[in-house]
């Protein structure tokens, strides 16, 4: 690279990952920066649901606070007509969406958040630290997602398993979010 | 901290997810341009601002982002009620007298 460089005279960027090598871990609680994954902000009336939900592979939940989730795919519930669509398979959910033929509108924006993984005993009160939201397993359980607020900022909560969230949040509050997360689990109780 | 049901997530969330947004139920004119100064005031400016029971909008900006009516007690801060936009305005509140 660096002789290229010389070569041509032109310079080149270099892409460095927000989050890129940071990882925490606590007594009870280990952080993780989730690998970059495909993502999109779905918007669509119920009458073009069927379709989206075939062109997907994945049945889009309907009822709040749901998600669905099918070979490495996920589709979160964030409101009445809005969905957040993950593939961590190197599938491109955003073409898939975009050979549907009813009115939706998608949106690609996997560069626009990054992932944390939380996981162990102390998660729910890691997170509880800087979320307002019962996280608890009978109000939030296995499978919930939801919009919702992290200290100062928005975040997308997933449960993927009784011990582990995925934290999506926006790239540039990435680290604020990190930062914030190591704090809470160095202070977790399981 | 006040929970406050969201008509749209269908339970109690924090209020710091929620955003006020204002007196609920005021139509805009549907000939904007033709009504008098005094009119365009009383539609703009002037707002109700009871002591007691309040009709407003509020949003639950940080979950499912909608705009929804909720009925409050501007003297004990309590939600008497919730219900999605659009929907008309209750003629029977849960728990109150008059």
């Amino acid at each position: 690279m660096a002789k290229a460089v010389q070569k041509t005279g032109i310079s080149q960027a270099e892409r460095h990952p927000a989050l890129a090598g940071r990882n925490a871990s606590a007594a009870h609680v280990t952080l993780s920066v989730l690998e970059p994954a495909e993502r999109v902000s779905l918007r669509a009336p119920e009458a073009s649901l069927a379709a989206l939900s075939k062109a997907l592979g994945l049945t889009l939940p309907k009822k709040p606070k749901t998600s669905a989730s099918k070979d490495g795919r996920f589709a979160l519930w964030l409101g009445p007509d809005e969905w957040l669509v993950i593939d961590e398979a190197a599938g491109d959910p955003l073409g898939d969406c975009g050979k549907v033929k009813q009115l939706h509108s998608a949106v690609g924006v996997s560069h626009r958040n990054v992932a944390i993984g939380v996981t162990g005993p102390g998660v729910e009160a890691t997170l509880s630290a800087g979320c307002p939201q019962d996280l608890s397993l009978t109000a939030f359980p296995v499978g919930a997602c939801s919009r919702t607020i992290f200290g100062k900022v928005e975040v997308v909560l997933y449960r993927t398993a009784e011990d582990t969230f995925r934290v999506e949040c926006w790239r540039s509050f990435s680290d604020y979010v990190f930062t914030f997360l190591s704090e809470a689990a160095r202070d977790a109780a399981a | 901290m006040l929970l406050i049901r969201c008509p749209y997530c269908e339970e109690e969330r924090p209020e710091l997810e929620f955003r006020n947004a204002g007196e609920a139920h005021i139509a805009r004119p549907t000939d904007i341009a033709a009504i008098s100064d005094d009119d365009f005031e009383k539609f703009f400016f002037i707002r109700a601002n009871p002591k007691g029971i309040i009709y407003e909008r509020w949003r639950h900006v940080h979950g499912c982002a909608r705009f929804f009516n909720a009925v409050r007690d501007t003297v004990s801060d309590k939600f008497v009620m919730t219900y999605k936009a659009g929907e008309p305005k209750p003629s029977k509140l849960p728990g109150v007298s008059k």
